[in-house]
């Protein structure tokens, strides 16, 4: 037996063992050819599937793990004061930097203009003797009411949710912005009225 | 329309700027292209059939840079919430587990951290057992066991980095294994000796254990000093260690192979 396999061996030329090797393992089919057109496009589909999957599921993990399911923004309210704090014609500048809005007394409405400039995100200054908010940046130029009435500004300043709380005093809720464009600026939570 | 379409792509100036050579048909060609790109260039053009061999390879040095990928990824991603502060690192490291989607990307990269230094530890091993340390690759194995080193102070530096019981102490065990080396660390051996004047040269105000923890005692500089060392100065190391290491392979005439 074991005689018989070494003589078979002997016959076969070194290119004939070879093609024989390669049959066993599979590179070669019976006939002694590789691999067939079909079969080399389908093992090539299924590999290009297969990377197309993993990047397809990198990318989704990637974009999922930038988004954390909680946002630290603090969204506040602030307190400033009973409506007789104030004066008609006035613009107090107390919450300026701590809150981020002016409270505006137009003579009509009291509200809270938010400090941030619609051109690009600057803080305006409220000029007094002009009576007009004037941004350093860019020279964007804000009416007492918020109005972009100079320079590159699109908009009307934003103003935040005012509302009375039970002992009289107004509270601004940092959480809800009123838009001029919305039309939002009769929205009565945008206002107290005077 | 197609075969018009094909030759406007592959005869472009955009096409022909970026891919040098073109479709590797030939032996020649498909050595010009290792040669010509920046990342194969490393890689020998040729590779003995042992090299691609798993049983005598085990392919562990592959799996080793692989892990490293792996562990640059979920690092950088890590770094987005990971804050180096005593008052940020535990709880960002609990929140990246809890409140971000596919937090397991921490777990990934301790899980990859430690998968690593066993990887090398293997490749290590294989390396030795096949001979494939003697000349003409004896410096690269030189290379190999800096890049072990660099393994473990990744290692090392990173457990620190959760800021939780385990890591505070065993960095204070780690760092105190600094101040016992002789010269070096104040409590070691001949400290003494350096001294000028009666003026100590080295005592724990300057020695290695210092210079590690950035204080006398453990804390916010540990923290800080570790995280550099952990996501900048040891991986640059080790990615220019990993391509004179790769590169060496090439020029020491390729992967070993069965004599």
């Amino acid at each position: 037996m074991a005689a018989n396999e070494t003589k078979t061996q002997q016959t076969l030329s070194p290119r004939e063992q070879a093609i024989r090797q390669l049959k066993v393992k599979g590179y070669l089919d019976q006939d002694g050819k590789p691999m067939g057109r079909r079969q080399f496009m389908v093992s090539l589909a299924l590999a290009w599937a297969t990377f197309a999957a993993a990047l397809g599921g990198l990318v989704t993990i990637l974009s999922a793990f930038i988004i954390p399911r909680v946002d630290f923004t603090r969204i506040e309210s602030f307190k400033v004061g009973a409506p007789g704090n104030f004066p008609s014609k006035t613009v107090n500048e107390d919450f300026k930097s701590s809150g981020k809005f002016w409270i505006v007394n137009d003579g009509q409405k009291i509200f809270a203009l938010s400090v941030v400039c619609t051109h690009l995100g600057c803080t305006p200054n409220w000029m007094s003797n002009e009576s007009k908010f004037k941004c350093p940046c860019h020279g964007s130029g804000f009416t007492m009411q918020g109005k972009n009435f100079e320079g590159p500004a699109p908009t009307w300043l934003r103003r935040y949710e005012v509302s009375l709380a039970d002992d009289g005093q107004i509270v601004v809720n940092k959480g809800r912005l009123f838009f001029e464009e919305k039309g939002e600026f009769e929205d009565p939570r945008s206002y107290i009225a005077v | 329309m197609l075969g018009k379409l094909k030759n406007s792509v592959m005869d472009s100036q955009v096409k022909k700027s970026i891919f040098r050579v073109g479709i590797p048909n030939t032996d020649r060609k498909r050595v010009l292209i290792v040669l010509g790109n920046v990342f194969l260039h490393l890689h020998p053009t040729k590779v003995r059939t042992s090299g691609v061999k798993l049983r005598y390879t085990w392919c562990a040095g592959g799996l080793s840079f692989f892990l490293f990928l792996v562990l640059t990824l979920t690092g950088v991603l890590l770094m987005f919430y990971y804050r180096p502060t005593v008052e940020g690192a535990y709880v960002d490291m609990l929140d990246i587990r809890s409140q971000v989607p596919f937090g397991i990307m921490r777990e990934l990269h301790r899980w990859s951290a430690h998968a690593m230094v066993i990887m090398v530890m293997i490749h290590m091993f294989r390396v030795f057992m096949t001979g494939s340390y003697k000349p003409p690759r004896e410096f690269n194995w030189v290379i190999g066991v800096i890049l072990l080193v660099l393994t473990f102070l990744l290692s090392f530096t990173g457990y620190l980095l959760p800021w939780d019981q385990l890591a505070i102490w065993a960095i204070t065990v780690g760092s105190n294994m600094a101040k016992a080396h002789p010269f070096v660390g104040a409590a070691g051996p001949f400290a003494d000796f350096l001294q000028i004047g009666g003026v100590p040269l080295v005592h724990p105000g300057d020695d290695a254990r210092f210079m590690l923890i950035g204080a006398k005692e453990l804390g916010g500089t540990t923290l800080l000093r570790f995280y550099v060392l952990h996501c900048v100065a040891i991986p640059l190391g080790a990615a220019v260690l990993m391509a004179i290491h790769f590169w060496r392979i090439r020029k020491d005439g390729g992967i070993s192979g069965p004599l």
